[in-house]
């Protein structure tokens, strides 16, 4: 097997943490700090869900734009600054490249993810002083948060193939934002009289990644379980996804011809 | 019989133009040569003629529209041609967020060199380049001509058998213009195949075994640079000098240029006997008597001028 694809991700990530992108844990370590305290003074025994709940949605916000933004320049940077010129001369394929940085960023993001996972189970902990079975639900949350964030370097990895950051974000954010909402469109397709928009809304939620499946935050909160199946069922989907858009970037970036 | 080192087939490349992309530009039409191995080879022409298109071609960088290339037998296409070979792209850029020592160690992954191959290899052509006092420095500290040396060290750092610099010299002082040269000497005297664009006649006509002139994406002409010039003297320069209370003759006088205390004349081989007399006639110190060749610089400067004027160029030995 190659080697190519994780010695371009090693760089990738080197990049990043170069580029203070993991700063941002500053702010979310500030946030959770604040929170637990303030929390602990307006809210009676509700602070661990309410904890919980900021908690991972500043995980799952923090993931997201640092993978839109990020992976929106992951090509396109690259092409406009000519760093790939000198790297393609080098026995590596396209497509080992696009792999690499795809990894790259995902890796970055798994880091980031971890540790702010470690500062939420801080902040919970100074604020109950205890950690209940309950809480492994979180660490499925931060799963799912991390499979959502996978799909979305994805796809912006797919559009700054050959699109402008300015552009790719609009794309990106725009799917994720539609993804979310994906059961509302499927809604529109089950109760619209119109035969034509019925199709139109069901081929468009058929092809939409759907995010609102990986959403159990409220869930994660309340301390409930997430079902096995919906594990599975999350995993299988997200790798499917993103092996489809990974294929999608190869063969577009295969034929596109640099400036 | 050994497959020459480079290869080139009509390979042309059109590139869209204008809003709809409908219209082509031919940026390089139907380019035909071949580079032996062990030769040192030289792509000139102005810019716009086509010798970055050419490049970028044969690295994969971008693809042809027509037309086939082959670097040491194998296609372009094929992933392990570039393992053969070393490219320092021209004004080359690198990720600055990493030291010279970092970028090559990364660059030498791609060729399975082990820990201990791989620092040997970074330090030794780091100094090559005249960067080991820089190793450890970040990239975006670099001046341009730093990068240059990095570029230079990044192409042959697996030591490849072919080797590709597009205009190697520029944004080089005197001193690193030599250490280039110097490298690509040894790199020819190490028996590789140097591919190179230059603006730079004089390295060319220094440098190259033969050499290639493109504009506006046609081949014009591949030769040696003694091919390509006539080698016939054409005259012959006079530069001397002379006391400021002597007058020159007026003949003389007519046609040398004063240059400083200093004078430059050009005279017909036939009458150079004569104005040396003349010369001494009137206590002028000769300094120096030169015969005057058309250099590749003349060649190509004319080449330029016909083609701007619209008189279709002469294909000077194009094989």
């Amino acid at each position: 097997m190659s080697v190519i694809p994780g010695v371009v991700a090693i760089n990738t990530f080197r990049e990043a943490v170069r580029d203070r992108v993991l700063y941002n844990l500053i702010f979310f370590a500030l946030m959770m700090i604040g929170a637990a305290i303030l929390v602990g003074q307006i809210s009676i025994g509700i602070e661990r869900m309410v904890i919980i709940n900021l908690g991972l949605s500043a995980i799952s916000i923090f993931g997201i734009i640092m993978a839109i933004f990020i992976g929106v320049g992951l090509v396109y940077k690259e092409m406009e600054k000519r760093t790939l010129y000198s790297l393609l001369s080098k026995p590596i394929r396209r497509w080992e490249f696009l792999v690499g940085k795809f990894a790259g960023l995902l890796l970055t993001l798994v880091v980031n993810t971890a540790l702010m996972t470690l500062g939420l189970g801080a902040a919970l902990y100074c604020v109950s002083r205890k950690f209940e079975r309950a809480d492994a639900t979180i660490l499925v949350a931060v799963y799912f948060i991390l499979l959502e964030l996978a799909l979305v370097t994805a796809l912006a990895l797919f559009f700054s193939c050959f699109t402008s950051p300015m552009l790719s974000t609009l794309y990106t954010l725009g799917i994720y934002v539609a993804g979310v909402f994906a059961p509302g469109i499927q809604g529109i397709s089950q109760f619209t009289s119109n035969w034509v928009l019925a199709v139109v809304t069901r081929f468009i939620y058929y092809l939409l990644p759907n995010f609102h499946n990986f959403g159990v935050i409220a869930e994660a909160a309340h301390g409930d379980a997430v079902p096995l199946a919906l594990v599975w069922h999350n995993t299988v989907y997200a790798a499917l996804y993103v092996l489809l858009i990974l294929v999608a970037s190869a063969a577009v970036f295969s034929g596109r011809n640099l400036k | 019989m050994a497959n020459p080192a480079i290869e080139i087939e009509r390979l042309t490349k059109d590139y869209p133009v204008g809003f709809w992309r409908k219209k082509m530009r031919r940026s390089l039409d139907h380019l035909s040569l071949q580079v032996e191995e062990g030769e040192s080879f030289g792509f000139l022409g102005p810019n716009g003629a086509g010798k970055t298109t050419t490049m970028k071609l044969l690295m994969g960088l971008i693809f042809p529209t027509s037309g086939t290339a082959r670097v040491r037998g194998r296609s372009i296409n094929d992933v392990r041609m570039h393992r053969e070979i070393g490219y320092m792209p021209e004004q080359p850029y690198f990720y600055d967020y990493l030291t010279a020592r970092e970028l090559l160690a990364y660059f030498a992954r791609f060729f399975g060199f082990n820990a201990a191959e791989r620092n040997e290899r970074v330090a030794r052509f780091l100094s090559l380049v005249g960067l080991a006092a820089a190793a450890d420095v970040q990239l975006r500290k670099f001046s341009k001509g730093m990068l240059q040396r990095v570029g230079i060290a990044q192409a042959i750092l697996h030591d490849p058998q072919v080797v590709f610099l597009d205009e190697p010299m520029s944004g080089l002082d005197p001193v690193g213009r030599r250490e280039v040269r110097d490298i690509i000497l040894d790199l020819k005297k190490q028996g590789r195949t140097i591919f190179f664009s230059t603006h730079i006649l004089s390295d060319a006509e220094m440098l190259c075994d033969r050499v290639a002139v493109l504009l506006e994406g046609k081949l014009r002409g591949v030769g040696s640079p003694g091919e390509i010039v006539s080698m016939e003297v054409q005259g012959m320069e006079i530069l001397f000098e002379v006391g400021k209370e002597r007058t020159l003759p007026a003949n003389i006088a007519a046609r040398a240029k004063n240059i400083g205390n200093r004078y430059r004349i050009e005279v017909a081989e036939q009458e150079l006997y004569a104005v040396l007399e003349q010369l001494r006639g009137c206590e002028g110190r000769i300094l120096s008597v030169a015969p005057l060749r058309p250099s590749l610089e003349d060649y190509f400067f004319n080449l330029v001028g016909r083609q701007k004027s619209q008189v279709p160029a002469a294909e000077v030995g194009v094989r």
